[in-house]
């Protein structure tokens, strides 16, 4: 229990839009350790990002967190007054957003959206002392000291996205959750960032949860997985279980897509439409897409089971 | 590459006061007829009297417009004269120039007109900011409607209004002109003090009815601004609300909102004009004003040429000073 | 929702959604009416000098007074309304006829004629309008409602060319423009059958927009003298309401009905508009 830095419990979000209610978290709840790497992995729409800024409090109108608890520590981040919650930003819990190209502020250099963040949290520094802070950051993130006084636009997309990872590492935080950082990138940068973020990440022992779609990137980076699907968390558990025997039938699915430099043959896809988190299928929501389907699958909703040690599966095929 | 962009400006403000000085010469060149002499009969029959001899005075502008001469000639002389800064004689006020009158009535506009616009474009951009962020209390809300319609109200009109109320009815301020008619200028506080109580009328109407305006136009642009990803993750980075209003959101609104005063730098003109006729207040509208009034011709020429390149001149500062308040525009070849 | 009352609600709760479009739109029909009907209902003959004893303050028999000229107010006002109206209508129709044109022009065609239109209107954009139209109407003898019409629009193209070109260039890129330029289409049927509808909400928004400014630049220019000296306008009413001192003299039953209706007429005209730019940007995004 000592080792649990965050704690989330039956996380529900919901829009409130004019269409109706969109559940985009429906339920979420999962254990982060320190030093450990999660990944949240899912379709787009399955709630990965909405978890993500949540834990954060940066869900905005008409979205609201409709219930359950984040706990950082023994902290509800819930029950905080915004006061106290923005202290926690960055300094407890940081963000490398998805998509660095708009994440920076066009009209101010780098070092002073780095220096930014210095100064909300603790303004007794010296100039001189910042100056040191951002060359420290950038070499970290193995950046040139002259990006310091450039401007966004100035930089490539890989010198932006290492820049964001420079801020997320600022304050020296617990938990960095990093939102699909790559997905704008090619390969071969892709790689150097997630390598850069894997050696700062240990050096910190702090954790991270990485949201993203990619299976494979997530096979490379992280030690836990929880798959996503339509709001829900419906498997759990250390990567190589996962991949070796995936439980739950969208994951085996979503396994089985990934393509392989062994076997030769026509691409797997899953065949069926996302869900509408308006009008979520009742009961199971992949009943319909489910090659697994039962009778009572799709008037039933399975609930998160822990079916042995950290593995956790959301399907009637294991509830005995 | 800021070379270049400065000469692509500067030949854009060349083309305008070209075109600007060869509108002003051919309209009246299109009626038929001796333009010098309709004027003065025009003059004399909106009994502008005067006691010079007026064929004395045909003679002499006969003979400096050369209008026997063909027209390109007369084209040439014009730009000559203009090059010279000479703008002509006022028909009206012989031997006064054109130049003199217009000299004499542009401290008068800067100093109101001026200042009140850019008080105006201050006030109502920081109102506007203030609006679009998302957490100011609602009662504030309330003054969207308020300024939506200050924004329909010509200047002008508005200054009747005031005039009404807080002049005659209510007696406080003076109804019209800059100083006391009788008063000598001189620079000492009461000259400065009969001056700033005669300033707050026009001064306010220019203000209230011009706040509306930009502060509608920021809202809007900045309540586009805050949808965008750096105002997420500067939220994400813990940092402070007014931080956040101010340099991540209006500073990014500022360029727009800039150029939104640019576009707007004739219209804001047109309207102060008619502030000034209407507090008959001693500037450059209310020279044109009374030129028109009595046909004085080369008053009129004069006064909508300088109008005309005071704009442009100001507009070629605004887009030189761009490239140095948003680092992007620098860069870009446009 | 193809049911004539599934239409209706739909419409209706369209109307509700955009409260500021249909604020505007009322404002705007009310004055309609007023200006058109009114003048069916009103004796001309109240309106001419020496119909009445002047300078009465409000009363029942004269229910906005009468001036110094001895003309009962109202009547001025409903026979000048229209005036107004119609002037702002002509320039605006003249204004849109020429802006759309120009607009498709230079935002269509590659090649000189873009930015010399282009810079043309940019030249002319930044040149006070007031001047430009004060150097022509003290040159026009004899003005009246058409004249001043004329004259409004020989400046009323600027706006709607810079838009219409903006939306042209836009509207050019977009998959189905290049689909039928790929197929063959002529450019002429391109622009008539494929753009053309498709700028028609903002050529709307747009004569709106300039109608508002037509008005703008009349009641500037009959503030100053210039307007139709023998015809009822509000600007005109306004001119000789100074003239003749009303304001100094405390005659605001003279001045001050112009102003409410010049006032209502923007306020309508501009909720109308930024209504209808709401209307046409959500129809963007969702289109997008």
């Amino acid at each position: 229990m000592n080792s649990d830095i965050l704690r989330v419990q039956d996380l529900r979000v919901y829009y409130h839009t004019p269409a109706g209610i969109v559940r985009a978290a429906d339920g979420v709840s999962f254990l982060l350790k320190r030093g450990e790497r999660l990944g949240l992995v899912g379709e787009s729409g399955a709630g990965k990002t909405t978890t993500a800024l949540a834990v954060m409090r940066l869900i905005k109108p008409p979205g609201r967190v409709e219930g359950g608890r984040i706990l950082l520590g023994d902290q509800n981040l819930l029950n905080l007054s915004s006061e106290k919650m923005r202290k926690v930003r960055f300094a407890q819990i940081s963000l490398i957003p998805q998509g660095a190209m708009n994440s920076l502020n066009p009209v101010m250099r780098i070092q002073d959206q780095i220096t930014d963040i210095v100064k909300a949290h603790d303004g007794h520094f010296s100039k001189a002392q910042l100056q040191e802070r951002v060359c420290e950051l950038l070499k970290q993130v193995e950046l040139r000291q002259e990006t310091a006084s450039m401007y966004p636009h100035e930089l490539s997309g890989g010198m932006k996205q290492r820049v964001c990872v420079a801020m997320a590492i600022t304050l020296r935080p617990k938990v960095i959750i990093a939102d699909e950082p790559t997905s704008a990138l090619d390969v071969v940068v892709q790689r150097q960032v997630m390598e850069t973020l894997r050696k700062l990440q240990e050096d910190l022992e702090a954790s991270v949860i990485l949201v993203g779609h990619d299976m494979g990137l997530m096979a490379q980076f992280v030690d836990c997985v929880g798959v996503m699907y339509a709001g829900k968390l419906v498997e759990l558990g250390s990567v190589r279980e996962v991949f070796k025997e995936p439980l739950h039938p969208y994951t085996q699915l979503l396994i089985a897509s990934l393509p392989s430099l062994e076997t030769k043959g026509f691409f797997k896809g899953i065949p069926g439409l996302t869900p509408s988190l308006l009008n979520p299928p009742s009961g199971c929501a992949f009943h319909p897409r489910c090659p697994q389907g039962m009778d009572y699958c799709s008037s039933r909703v399975p609930s998160l089971k822990e079916v042995s040690p950290g593995r956790w599966v959301s399907c009637h095929l294991y509830e005995a | 590459m800021y070379l270049n962009y400065i000469i692509r400006r500067f030949s854009m403000f060349l083309l305008v006061i070209v075109l600007a000085v060869t509108i002003n010469f051919i309209i009246p060149r299109l009626m038929p007829g001796d333009p010098v002499e309709a004027q003065l009969a025009t003059m004399v029959a909106t009994g502008a009297g005067y006691t010079m001899d007026i064929t004395a005075m045909a003679e002499a502008y006969r003979a400096k417009f050369g209008l026997d001469q063909p027209v390109w000639k007369q084209y040439l002389s014009y730009w000559w004269d203009l090059l010279h800064l000479d703008f002509g004689y006022s028909l009206a006020n012989y031997p006064d120039t054109v130049a003199h009158m217009v000299t004499s009535a542009l401290p008068w506009t800067l100093g109101l007109v001026g200042t009140s616009t850019l008080l105006a474009f201050a006030i109502g951009t920081l109102l506007g900011g203030l609006l679009a962020w998302p957490t100011v209390p609602r009662a504030l809300r309330a003054f969207i409607p308020l300024l939506m319609i200050a924004s329909s109200i010509p200047y002008f009109l508005l200054a009747i209004v005031l005039i009404f109320f807080l002049a005659i009815i209510l007696k406080i301020f003076p109804a019209a002109g800059s100083h006391q008619f009788s008063a000598i200028l001189r620079f000492d506080l009461a000259t400065i003090k009969d001056i700033l109580h005669h300033a707050v009328l026009p001064a306010t109407s220019i203000i209230v009815a011009g706040i509306g305006t930009w502060a509608l136009e920021m809202r809007g642009m900045l309540t586009g601004i805050l949808g965008e990803d750096y105002i997420t993750l500067a939220e994400a980075k813990g940092l402070k609300g007014d931080r956040i209003l101010l340099w991540y959101g209006m500073r990014n609104a500022l360029l727009p909102q800039l150029t939104a005063l640019a576009l707007r730098l004739g219209h804001v003109v047109s309207g102060v004009i008619l502030v000034e006729v209407v507090f008959a207040y001693p500037g450059i509208g209310y020279r044109l004003f009374q030129a028109v009034q009595i046909k004085d011709y080369f008053v009129i020429q004069g006064t909508v040429l300088l109008l005309i390149l005071s704009i442009a001149f100001a507009l070629l500062v605004m887009d030189l000073i761009y490239p140095l308040i948003d680092p992007r525009i620098a860069y870009q070849r446009r | 929702m193809t049911t004539t009352p599934g239409r209706i609600r739909g419409s209706v709760r369209a109307l509700r959604l955009n409260l500021l479009l249909t604020v505007g739109l009322l404002i705007v029909v009310c004055l309609v009416l007023f200006a058109y009907l009114g003048p069916l209902l009103t004796d001309a003959k109240r309106a001419e000098i020496g119909a009445f004893k002047p300078k009465q303050r409000p009363s029942s028999e004269h229910l906005l007074g009468t001036n110094t000229q001895g003309r009962d107010v109202l009547a001025v006002l409903t026979l000048a309304t229209p005036q107004t109206l119609n002037i702002g209508l002509i320039a605006g129709a003249v204004g849109i006829a020429i802006g759309v044109l120009l607009g498709l022009i230079s935002g269509y065609f590659s090649g000189p004629i873009d930015p010399i239109i282009r810079v043309g209107t940019d030249v002319f954009m930044t040149i006070p309008a007031i001047a430009i139209l004060v150097v022509v109407a003290t040159n026009v003898r004899a003005v009246n409602v058409v004249t001043m019409a004329l004259i409004i629009a020989s400046l009323a193209w600027r706006l709607p060319t810079r838009t219409i070109r903006a939306q042209t260039l836009s509207l050019r890129e977009r998959g189905y423009v290049q689909v039928a330029r790929l197929n063959g289409v002529g450019d002429l049927e391109l622009l008539v059958k494929e753009i053309l509808p498709n700028l028609l909400p903002y050529i709307i928004a747009c004569f709106v927009a300039t109608v508002s400014w037509a008005i703008l630049a009349t009641i500037g220019l009959e503030a100053l003298g210039l307007g139709p000296q023998n015809e009822y306008t509000l600007g005109m009413m306004i001119y000789w309401a100074r003239f003749y001192g009303a304001i100094l003299r405390g005659f605001w039953w003279w001045w001050a009905p112009p102003i409410v209706m010049i006032v209502l007429i923007f306020v309508g005209l501009f909720f109308t508009s930024t209504g209808l730019d709401q209307i046409i940007n959500t129809r963007l995004r969702r289109a997008v």
